[in-house]
């Protein structure tokens, strides 16, 4: 955005602008939606964000370089799908959406400071954005003070819930519970190895885990272990895991360490039709790097697999691909993403604003019934209910659903006698 | 801990135990010599080290997604081919990298650290752009699959004792090349004395370019071999770099029978401690003891006796 004046164009450069510009008339023959039509601006945005009477402004930050870029690439690709889908449905209150995107580059200072510019610099409408539990806590703060709204899209540990922010992934209680419910009953599971990664999601889901399989489901956890980030070397615990017998594998392993742990399972003679293995962490963009051979016959505990079978999902999942290439696949915070952009629109429709605290208001109760899991609805607490599936992983790396809770099932971020 | 299991139980588990132990040790001496050539012989600070090994990684995807495709019947032995190519590839980007960057930071050895962690990011962001930021499953031939059933109760991962062998083979062959053949003799001439080893007729270029390249291709070689046990992605070669560094620096720089020593001494502790205590607390308490001993021996635990 440059703020001199036209210079008349006295570059080679202006031969081809020209000749661009010739083709203009073409482009603006085909049929598209016309934006301008909307409620004047003034009345929609009061507190002086980046909305025209023909566009609105959002971010999106992710990682697009560094370690997570691995993880963030399915939620960027998500959401510009999204925003080019609501786009083309005729945008929101008549309003093009436009994105900025930052990279917070898989350092959690940078994502905070560039949220900041998001906000203060660019007056962006809503943030699409943040991907692990380090990258939301620094940017929280940020969004608090300068009042922005974030879309956050992964399942995470809970224990936070902001007027600023819409946690589209499920929080842990949501996740788990049902899942170990399942497996109680279903394979008559009173044992449970716990292994995860070291860091906070893994330990607080651990310990909901451990509080729920003692105290709920009268089982007993006979080893928990926990791998610095970016460990390669499981031989040991997959040692004690053969020793102890358990019922079930519980695991939260994440990142390079979930392939090398899936691997030397494999290679340690531990046969997954017989062993169950219940994971948290890995979905279909983590069997990309893992290989479906080497995690076939687990069970995954989520909310969404590529593979669902509904009308929602059959339209989603082919213009995912149309978008961004036939191999891509799609887990479930790539999913949850995409809710992102979904969501902001409605509740702006719903608010018939802009304005983040009206938005902030609106939220509780908007239902999105077009999500490709199915049916969402924002909770007061701004969570999404949504059910909880466990699928099996194929050897083709996605996974068969296995079994979905028949209700909606509400986030708890603060659960009582689990903390 | 033990009260509940019988003898025979135990008497497996400790059995398998101790082979979880060898083949950390067989890791650790494959990511490190490499390094210990680069490091310890010319005194380069390669802080991409880890990239090479990943390069050799996505060679052996390649190879593997082009045997898939074009002569499916030879995928059983693809893994072999991949390991070729994969030396030639991390040892010609190495003479390369020598030939454009290291050579001139001979002098300043502090600023091959910045340097090489310079070109670390960039060959991250480089695979990063060509093969996607999303890791890539290698897929193994069947027969490296699985485990070898020794006795009812105990069982022995396959790839380990591929990875097992394959150090061991390596090893042997480095040693030979350093101590005994004519090219490794010029080698320690020139880590020695650079001055006397050009003054008699010693290419030492030559001989900087090739070192550099050897220890780059053994990089390569094990990065193909931890396709079995990690990830391949383009920052996995993180996950390897501050082990490496730890296990060349604890050995001693300048030797290759203390990098040898030291990934022994440090893979008994830690996956030893592991089985007894936990994951993050055995890294912990391995950490401790190395810094405790280098507080001790500032020259790690083999140095060679040199004139100061």
């Amino acid at each position: 955005m440059s703020d001199e004046p036209n210079r008349g164009l006295q570059s080679p450069l202006r031969r081809k602008l020209l000749m661009g510009a010739a083709a203009l008339p073409l482009v603006s023959i085909l049929p598209r939606p016309s934006f301008g039509a909307g409620p004047a601006t003034a009345t929609v945005n009061t507190t002086g964000l980046a909305v025209t009477d023909t566009e609105v402004t959002v971010g999106i930050l992710h990682s697009a370089t560094g370690t997570m870029a691995i993880s963030e690439t399915g939620s960027i690709q998500a959401e510009k799908l999204a925003i080019e889908q609501i786009n083309a449905a005729g945008g929101v209150l008549g309003r093009k959406i436009k994105f900025i995107q930052e990279d917070g580059a898989s350092d959690w200072p940078t994502f905070a400071e560039k949220a900041k510019k998001l906000l203060v610099n660019d007056k962006v409408a809503a943030i699409m954005g943040c991907w692990t539990s380090a990258s939301r806590k620094a940017v929280l703060p940020v969004m608090e003070q300068y009042n922005g709204m974030l879309y956050y899209p992964t399942f995470y540990e809970g224990l936070e819930q902001s007027k600023n922010v819409i946690y589209t992934g499920q929080e842990a209680t949501q996740q788990i519970l049902a899942g170990l419910n399942w497996i109680a009953k279903e394979k008559g599971a009173k044992s449970f190895f716990f292994i995860g990664s070291d860091y906070i999601w893994p330990r607080t889901s651990n310990k909901i885990a451990r509080k729920h399989v003692e105290n709920v489901l009268k089982g007993k956890v006979v080893g928990e272990e926990y791998y610095a980030l970016g460990s390669t070397q499981f031989n040991s615990v997959i040692n004690k895991i053969k020793l102890t017998k358990p019922d079930v594998i519980f695991t939260d392993v994440v990142g390079g360490s979930n392939v090398a742990f899936y691997k030397q399972l494999k290679a340690a003679g531990v046969d997954l039709s017989k062993q169950a293995l219940l994971t948290i962490s890995v979905t279909e963009d983590e069997i990309d790097g893992i290989g479906g051979e080497n995690i076939a016959g687990a069970y995954a505990c989520m909310k969404y697999f590529q593979s669902l079978d509904n009308a929602n999902n059959k339209t989603f999942v082919p213009a995912f691909k149309k978008l961004w290439g036939e191999k891509t696949v799609i887990g479930d915070v790539t999913q949850a993403a995409y809710l992102g952009p979904w969501l902001w629109k409605l509740t702006v429709e719903k608010a018939g604003s802009f304005d983040i605290d009206k938005i902030a208001a609106a939220s509780a109760g908007v239902e999105f019934k077009d999500a490709p899991e199915g049916y969402v609805r924002i909770h007061e607490n701004h969570h999404l209910w949504s059910k909880t599936r466990v699928g099996r992983a194929k050897l083709d790396g996605q996974f068969e659903l296995i079994f979905e809770t028949a209700d909606l099932i509400e986030p708890d971020p603060f659960p009582k006698g689990y903390q | 801990m033990f009260g509940d299991y019988s003898i025979g139980d135990l008497g497996s588990i400790f059995v398998m135990q101790g082979f979880a132990g060898l083949i950390l040790f067989s890791v650790y001496v494959l990511m490190a010599l490499g390094l210990a050539i680069i490091f310890g012989q010319m005194g380069v600070i390669n802080m991409a080290h880890g990239e090479f090994m990943i390069l050799g990684a996505y060679v052996t995807w390649m190879t593997s997604s082009l045997f898939q495709s074009y002569l499916p019947s030879l995928f059983s032995g693809y893994f072999f081919l991949a390991m070729i190519l994969a030396f030639i590839a991390s040892g010609a980007l190495g003479m390369l990298v020598e030939w454009g960057l290291i050579r001139h930071l001979y002098k300043r050895p502090l600023d091959t650290l910045l340097a090489t962690w310079g070109l670390s990011l960039i060959l991250q962001q480089t695979y990063r752009s060509v093969f996607g930021a999303r890791e890539v499953g290698v897929e193994l031939p069947q027969w490296m699959l699985g485990s070898l059933k020794v006795t009812d109760s105990i069982e022995v991962p396959i790839n380990g004792v591929f990875v097992m062998g394959l150090t061991v083979l390596i090893t042997i062959v480095v040693s030979y090349v350093l101590y005994k053949s004519r090219w490794g003799r010029q080698v320690r001439a020139v880590v020695q004395n650079r001055i006397m080893a050009g003054a008699v007729g010693i290419n030492t270029e030559k001989v900087d370019r090739y070192t550099f390249g050897l220890g780059c291709g053994i990089a390569g070689v094990a990065g193909s071999a931890f396709t079995m046990i990690g990830s391949t992605g383009p920052t996995s070669g993180q996950l390897y770099i501050v082990d490496t560094f730890l296990v060349v620096v604890f050995g001693g720089a300048a030797s290759l029978l203390g990098t040898i020593a030291s990934a022994f001494s440090i893979s008994q502790t830690q996956s030893t401690l592991e089985f007894f205590t936990s994951g993050s607390m055995a890294k912990v308490l391995t950490l401790l003891a190395v810094v405790g001993i280098l507080m001790l021996r500032p020259q790690g635990l083999f140095a060679l006796k040199v004139r100061k």
